[in-house]
């Protein structure tokens, strides 16, 4: 029982981080149907801002996790404006193989500047409290859940009551029809490109809180798994990316409880084929119709 | 002059679809712009509109150039254009569609906005919360007539706001448009239902092939014999 209750926190302590990653892809899929794959890099960014902040500058840990939100939201901006926004009467093939091509510098760059080892720190959240019968859950995995409950009730908040997240909504529903409302594409799109990456750092110092050390390339295989679990909840489904998240992170959960550990990035790329195969739409994706 | 639009020439790629069209809409009139199917009725509102740019020509709008304008500029200028088809955000309720209308408007007068619109267009009100893509198509006309109303339009450009629906609906979106008008709103109108068009327009230009083939008032036209032979059925 107490093993089934700390599987089932760590599951939902990786599902957090993942649904917020996926949060990022999602939101912009559904904007500009971009797989914007430099998303999971941005949380590496995110890792190193904190870990050099609190390692190097001896900032205060909470500076160091504001920080590292603003580095990610303004490095987000950044490559949508420089990387993206030429692009946009481009074809879609093009943006996606340009998203691809920036991943690429980012972790070649990260590479470069820090080195290609991984970086360790202290745990930033250490100890762990014990309930009735049992069951140990760490303040880590505790906090980790709160935080991004917390973040995914203010953006639910924010896309559905604010006059922004409206405008998100109706971007992502009919450009040309926004646009003749008088909602400026521009500074649409940069504002999701911001969330999303606030997102994503969010989710690297929830990361951090799980695996304290930095690396390259920590960004591509979380981003990978984020994307599944974004395509798992529907592709441009906020709720969805929410569920393909914790779903992702109880599957792997699940798949190492069982003893099957090495399996357990396998067992998600089969979720990807899976649904591919079954129900490309994800669980609560829309039907697209293809104009003829 | 409320909007002036003099010789533009609107190209998609390769394809001359706008070839030196002019015309003007004075404060207060309903123009109507009609034409059979792929003139370029619906470039000519949507080049007004800044979603397209023409590649010579000018467009002003109450004294401004408005040609290289954004089309987030335009509406805050006070030219809304309701777009053919709809358009309407489907998975919006009728009330979030309306308050994009007023997207361009400061959000404190949103609420006097959609009590405005919710007197013209009542049965809007008996649907707010419903999502829009659930309602009828004449409901879905007058959300998107309604959604273009909420910015307190200068100039209104309708694109085919018949298209698609039953005859006594096409009526009662004729009646909407003329008390739209009745109101104080200048409405430029665009229709394949010539025969409507003409009957409420003040002004009305005929567009074949990208030009602007005959023009005149509403009344001259419809006693036209060649406009009759080509556009009203004989």
């Amino acid at each position: 029982m107490s093993l089934f209750f700390s599987q089932l926190f760590n599951g939902l302590q990786t599902g957090s981080v993942y649904a917020l990653v996926a949060l990022g892809y999602s939101m912009v899929y559904g904007i500009i149907l971009l797989l914007n794959f430099a998303h999971g890099d941005i949380i590496m960014v995110g890792a190193y801002t904190a870990f050099y902040a609190m390692t190097a500058f001896h900032l205060h840990p909470i500076f160091s996790v504001l920080l590292a939100i603003v580095a990610s939201t303004v490095l987000g901006v950044l490559i949508e404006k420089v990387a993206y926004t030429p692009l946009r009467q481009a074809p879609r093939l093009s943006l996606l193989i340009t998203a691809i091509g920036i991943s690429f510098l980012l972790e070649n760059g990260a590479q470069l500047l820090f080195g290609a080892d991984t970086k360790s720190m202290d745990p930033m959240i250490s100890g762990s409290i014990t309930f009735a019968g049992g069951i140990n859950i760490s303040y880590a995995a505790l906090m980790t859940i709160v935080v991004s409950i917390v973040v995914m009730l203010l953006l639910t908040i924010l896309v559905q009551k604010t006059k922004l997240g409206k405008a998100m909504r109706a971007v992502s529903e009919d450009m040309g029809a926004a646009q003749l409302m008088g909602i400026s594409l521009n500074k649409t799109i940069s504002f999701t490109f911001a969330v999303g990456s606030a997102l994503a750092g969010i989710g690297s110092i929830l990361y951090l809180c799980a695996y304290p050390q930095a690396s390259p390339t920590m960004g591509s295989m979380l981003g990978l798994k984020a994307f599944v679990a974004a395509v798992l909840g529907g592709i441009g489904s906020i709720p969805g990316a929410m569920i393909g998240g914790f779903a992702i992170g109880l599957l792997e959960a699940l798949v190492s409880a069982v003893g099957l550990s090495v399996w357990k990035d396998g067992a998600v790329f089969a979720i990807l084929i899976l649904v591919l195969l079954v129900r490309p739409t994800g669980i609560l994706g829309r039907k697209t119709m293809e104009k003829v | 002059m409320l909007l002036s639009v003099k010789d533009i020439n609107v190209y998609y790629g390769a394809i001359h679809a706008v070839k030196g069209v002019s015309l003007d809409v004075e404060q207060g009139e309903i123009v109507t712009l009609i034409g059979a199917n792929g003139a370029g009725k619906s470039t000519v509102l949507n080049t007004i509109s800044g979603l397209l740019h023409a590649k010579a020509g000018s467009i002003e709008f109450m004294g401004e150039s408005i040609g290289a304008m954004a089309p987030n500029k335009i509406v805050q200028r006070g030219l809304v254009q309701c777009p053919e088809g709809r358009r309407i955000f489907q998975h919006m309720t009728v009330e979030e569609n309306l308050e994009m209308g007023a997207y361009t408007r400061p959000l404190k007068d949103t609420p006097d906005h959609l009590e405005r619109v919710f007197a013209q267009f009542p049965r809007l009100k008996e649907r707010r919360k419903q999502i829009g893509g659930t309602l009828s198509g004449g409901e879905q006309q007058m959300l998107a007539m309604g959604r273009a109303m909420m910015c307190d339009p200068k100039l209104l450009m309708l694109d085919e706001p018949s298209m698609g629906l039953a005859p006594i609906l096409v009526e009662q979106i004729f009646e909407i448009i003329q008390s739209l008008h009745q109101a104080g709103t200048t409405i430029l109108l665009v229709e394949q239902n010539a025969q409507m068009a003409l009957q409420v327009a003040d002004r009305a230009y005929v567009l074949e092939s990208g030009r602007i083939a005959v023009s005149g008032t509403g009344k001259d036209l419809i006693e036209s014999d060649s406009i009759r032979k080509a556009y009203l059925g004989g």
